[in-house]
């Protein structure tokens, strides 16, 4: 077994650079502070690279597969003998593929930003909280006990909201932050119970022995039963919860298409292709406790990323905001990674759904952030969010018209592009699992292809809007990323992932299935077709279709009310019958209570303070006075 | 001669000039007036110790001792009592004890 501990600067590095940048950056020439930022994530890529290298080639045992390894440990919190919360790096195929997606899209989105965040006024501190949170989330990923994890989980929410309120002047940023956080913290008290009654459980916070399966935890089988399911299938269900609540899976979804607020780079690295995946990297890190501990709970995760998938897709299709359209596409295609983890099973043929939950999740990263980065390419050039702002852009972006032509092919899943691959492999799962869940997905990705299209017709084709001043390319620095990521998103299907990241970390056999495989990419190209006839030139048939569907329109278009939804459950139910009497009781009883005793001791103050007159005269008769009173008693007395 | 008149006389002496001491002290708004009412008070004390001595304890010493001692402390006393007269004057203009009600609540 080789030595990684030179794995541990990977998350350090950019934790100095944040340093640095925060107490440093505003002595700093703006294009030398993201020089830093950028150099350190750099460093950080290339350390990524080495160990994926490393780990892939060498440490593959014939029989055995892969196993996880532990880099770097210390004990943080020493609370009692068996129970110790460490800090440390744990090395395996899912941790070390997370390390290259985050450090090859946040080193993308660094370079990137140099172009984009040009002449801001608070270019460093930008710098600073992309460098927390890219620290934040090596951490995350490299996590090696549940514990933290959660720290670092938090980290991240941390660093999501300063970065989505970045623009605080912004009344609408700082709401929109405020909402994120709220969201993601109130799933995350979810996960912290789920932690709870997981260690409980089992007695360990630790992964390796966790997801051993002949451990503690999936020996056990999960103890008492409760409502129909084990303790631990409920701790896992907790668990999923707080994943969900960062991943925006129906119903925590809601702040993430507000988060769309913050700057575009910061919606790529950490909307679309970093965070919002915790929840399923989350899952995946857990995934032998849910497949052979508990798979009522695995069920659940199946279910509730269908839904989510094929609501957002639904709710993409009426959008105009172009980063809103891209922020539900992620919800959707999140959904899907979190039903072909749920479809899955552990170990050989089984755990296909979980290979192909990491292949797409890979694939996502880099066509997502692509589309993210196009699209603030765009934002850049025509200062406006909404696609009906936008046409004829082709014309004076030739990089970003090609690179995003590619992103879109590639999410509609089209061969040989990368997400055909992937998608393929989690279809072939959900297929022989779940005929309704394949259903759903084999719909989604039909809709996927004709939202992206709709998207990628409305800024590209038609005609020219009157714009500020004529849109012109994007900057170098902002357009290599591009072309590196579009790179990434034509190739990456071809590389061995089944092979590499499994369920027991043994290769699996994967073969196309022509079966699956030709209906979907059909469905797609149909997708393409159908956006192609009703956006490609301005015509009347987008109207006459949202006139037939009219109610399905309004009610998708508004985002099937669910900001309502919560609205009301916060504002009229929780708000007024939970907080309003708790409120009252603290005004009136604990406050009354308190100002009740200051009160009293004031008003006597006020009613004695008269005695103090300074007048000497006064003070010697009472006290003459007061001394002939005791004389008399004492003679009475004696 | 001084045998035949008797302790009470004395005591009825220090008794009024107590009294009157303590009235002065109370009524007068003078601050000089008030410190000669402190001495009177002094003094009636000073000549029951005298009295008390010379009638009770005719062999010993202690209560002509502790007048002088009383007159010795009396006199410093007065010193300092007149030294803050004078400064409240300068900071007044006057010696009225009414005007002296800064220290109140």
């Amino acid at each position: 077994m080789a030595d990684y501990t030179y794995t541990l600067l990977i998350p350090l590095i950019p934790f100095f650079v944040f340093l640095l940048l925060g107490l440093q950056g505003h002595k700093m020439k703006p294009f030398i502070a993201g020089l830093i930022g950028t150099s350190g994530l750099g460093i950080g890529a290339i350390l990524s690279y080495a160990t994926a290298f490393r780990y892939f080639v060498s440490e593959h045992v014939a029989g055995t597969g892969y196993t996880s390894i532990k880099a770097f440990e210390v004990t943080w919190l020493h609370l009692t003998d068996k129970l110790t919360i460490n800090l440390g790096v744990l090395i395996d195929p899912i941790s070390v593929m997370m390390l290259v997606v985050i450090t090859t899209v946040s080193l993308m989105v660094h370079i990137y930003s140099i172009g984009y965040m040009k002449g801001d006024p608070g270019f460093y501190r930008f710098f600073s909280f992309l460098s927390l949170f890219s620290f934040s989330m090596l951490g995350l990923v490299l996590a090696t006990n549940i514990f933290q994890m959660y720290i670092f989980w938090e980290l991240v929410g941390v660093s999501s909201f300063l970065l989505i309120g970045y623009y605080y002047e912004k009344p609408s940023a700082v709401a929109a932050s405020k909402k994120a956080f709220i969201v993601t913290r109130f799933a995350d008290l979810g996960f912290l119970i789920g932690i709870l009654m997981l260690s409980f459980t089992t007695g360990t916070f630790d992964f390796q022995t966790l997801t051993n399966p002949a451990g503690p935890a999936i020996a056990s089988k999960g103890g008492a039963v409760f409502m129909g399911m084990s303790l631990l299938a409920w701790s896992l269900i907790l668990i999923f919860v707080g994943g969900a609540g960062k991943s925006a899976m129906f119903p925590l979804h809601i702040w993430l298409p507000d988060a769309m607020e913050g700057p575009t780079p910061v919606s790529a690295l950490i909307h679309a292709a970093t965070m919002v995946v915790a929840g399923v990297y989350l899952v995946a890190r857990l995934f032998p406790v849910y497949a052979l501990g508990a798979p009522d709970a695995l069920h659940v995760v199946a279910w509730v990323g269908g839904f989510s998938s094929i609501f957002a897709a639904v709710i993409a299709c009426t959008q105009t905001d172009i980063k809103r359209i891209l922020a539900f596409s992620t919800m959707s295609q999140i959904g899907y990674m979190m039903l072909s983890l749920g479809v899955s099973g552990f170990g050989g043929e089984e755990g296909l759904g979980f290979m192909a939950s990491n292949f797409h999740l890979f694939t996502h990263a880099m066509f997502k952030a692509l589309l993210f980065l196009g699209a603030g390419a765009v934002i850049h050039a025509v200062h406006t969010n909404e696609i009906t702002g936008m046409g004829g852009l082709r014309k004076y972006m030739p990089f970003t018209h090609i690179t995003f032509l590619i992103a879109c092919i590639t999410i509609a899943g089209i061969p040989p592009f990368s997400a055909f691959f992937s998608k393929d492999e989690i279809l072939v799962a959900a297929f022989h699992s779940n005929k309704l869940l394949f259903a759903i997905e084999f719909i989604v990705a039909g809709l996927t292809a004709f939202y992206m299209f709709r998207l990628y017709y409305g800024i590209f084709w038609g005609k020219d809007r009157h714009y500020h001043h004529t849109p012109h390319e994007a900057p170098y620095v902002m357009t290599v990323p591009l072309m590196v990521l579009a790179f990434g998103s034509i190739f990456a299907g071809f590389l061995p992932f089944h092979n590499l990241v499994t369920s027991d970390g043994l290769p699996l056999e994967t073969h196309t299935e022509w079966m699956i495989a030709i209906p979907s990419v059909l469905i797609g190209l149909l997708g393409i077709i159908i956006a192609t006839v009703m956006y490609k030139s301005e015509t009347a048939i987008p109207d006459k279709v949202a006139g037939t569907l009219k109610h399905l329109y309004k009610w998708a278009h508004r985002k099937f009310y669910m900001d309502e939804v919560y609205l009301f459950v916060t504002r009229k139910i929780i708000y007024r019958y939970i907080s309003e009497p708790i409120a009252w009781f603290d005004r009136h009883i604990i406050d009354g209570t308190m100002n009740g005793i200051a009160g009293v001791t004031q008003y006597t103050s006020v009613a004695i303070k008269e005695f103090q007159s300074g007048k000497l005269q006064q003070y010697g008769y009472v006290f003459i006075s007061g001394t002939v009173i005791l004389v008399l008693i004492f003679v009475y007395l004696f | 001669m001084i045998q035949n008149i008797p302790l009470s006389y004395y005591l009825v002496i220090s008794t009024l000039m107590f009294f009157i001491g303590i009235y002065g002290f109370l009524t007068r708004r003078n601050l000089i007036t008030m410190l000669m009412s402190v001495e009177l008070i002094l003094n009636s004390v000073n000549i029951n110790f005298v009295a008390f001595n010379r009638y009770l304890y005719p062999q010993q010493l202690q209560g002509h001792f502790f007048t002088l001692i009383v007159v010795a402390v009396a006199a410093a006393e007065s010193a300092v009592a007149i030294a803050i007269i004078i400064n409240i004057y300068r900071n007044f203009k006057s010696v009225d004890v009414e005007n002296v009600d800064e220290m109140k609540y």
